[in-house]
């Protein structure tokens, strides 16, 4: 891995991971771990719509697109009706363009293709003015 | 990671690798095991699809994106190749290439899964060695 790993600790950042999968919940939790982010994990569209009902918000969204019950973009353009400004990054393995810009349209803010990586995402934290690119 | 796991595993297996840290120390075998688990369910669902007449390519393209989702996360390259094989063949409702892929991604699954298991027997092993290196220097 190239690069100094940044440590957001100090910056208070809190993220949600919303990926059905669950090595993907394991990697990409352990992931923002290592960045010094807090974060939650749930498991669909759906829960990620109810526990931002619940009160809570997010400085960053990892947002999977294809979940049972409500997918990541029907999800991502009930949160923008809802008026959440998070930043959502699209994580996903689907890349071909139509699907990639749909997901876009929905209201992402950046893209990523998985499998997420450490250098992956902090490209999503450069990207979205979370850190200074190392 | 060592000749013995070439061609199996793929760098993305040494990115979780990069994870494992004093706080987790046996992360990437929770991983390992956690992909094993939902591994073992989605080969399950899958043979029981393809066991059904006439097959439900969409069904079996849907069990067979979570399969190579978690494939490509953990790294495991040959099953990740059959996973993608197996799309092609849905997707051009071929029944016999379902099967005949299906059959190769469970042999590489289950190779896969030896190979790990005494990947991480040998390194519990040598952390076991180094425990008692350092206690012997005391």
């Amino acid at each position: 891995m190239a690069g100094e790993i940044p440590n957001l600790a100090e910056s208070n950042l809190r993220a949600l991971v919303v990926d059905d999968n669950l090595v993907n919940q394991m990697m990409h939790h352990k992931l923002l771990d290592r960045l010094g982010i807090q974060n939650d994990v749930v498991c669909n569209g759906q829960e990620a719509v109810d526990v931002h009902c619940s009160g809570r918000n997010y400085d960053l969204i990892l947002m999977d697109m294809e979940m049972p019950i409500m997918n990541g973009i029907q999800a991502t353009k009930r949160l923008r009706e809802m008026g959440i400004e998070s930043k959502i990054a699209g994580v996903t393995t689907r890349a071909e363009e139509e699907e990639r810009k749909e997901f876009m349209e929905a209201g992402l803010n950046d893209f990523q293709e998985k499998p997420l990586t450490i250098s992956k995402l902090v490209s999503i934290l450069h990207n979205l003015d979370f850190c200074d690119q190392t | 990671m060592g000749k013995f796991m070439q061609g199996y595993l793929d760098e993305q297996f040494m990115e979780l690798e990069e994870l494992q840290d004093d706080a987790n120390p046996n992360f990437v075998e929770e991983v390992a095991a956690s992909y094993f688990k939902d591994s073992a369910r989605l080969i399950n669902n899958i043979d029981q699809a393809l066991r059904r007449g006439p097959l439900d390519f969409n069904r079996l393209d849907s069990y067979m994106h979570q399969f190579k989702g978690s494939s490509t996360s953990i790294g495991a390259s040959k099953v990740k190749t059959e996973c993608t094989m197996f799309r092609e063949y849905c997707r051009a409702g071929n029944a016999e290439g379902c099967l005949r892929t299906f059959q190769e991604l469970k042999k590489e699954h289950a190779t896969l899964r030896k190979k790990l298991e005494h990947y991480f027997q040998v390194q519990a092993s040598d952390q076991l060695c180094v425990i008692n290196q350092l206690q012997n220097m005391c």
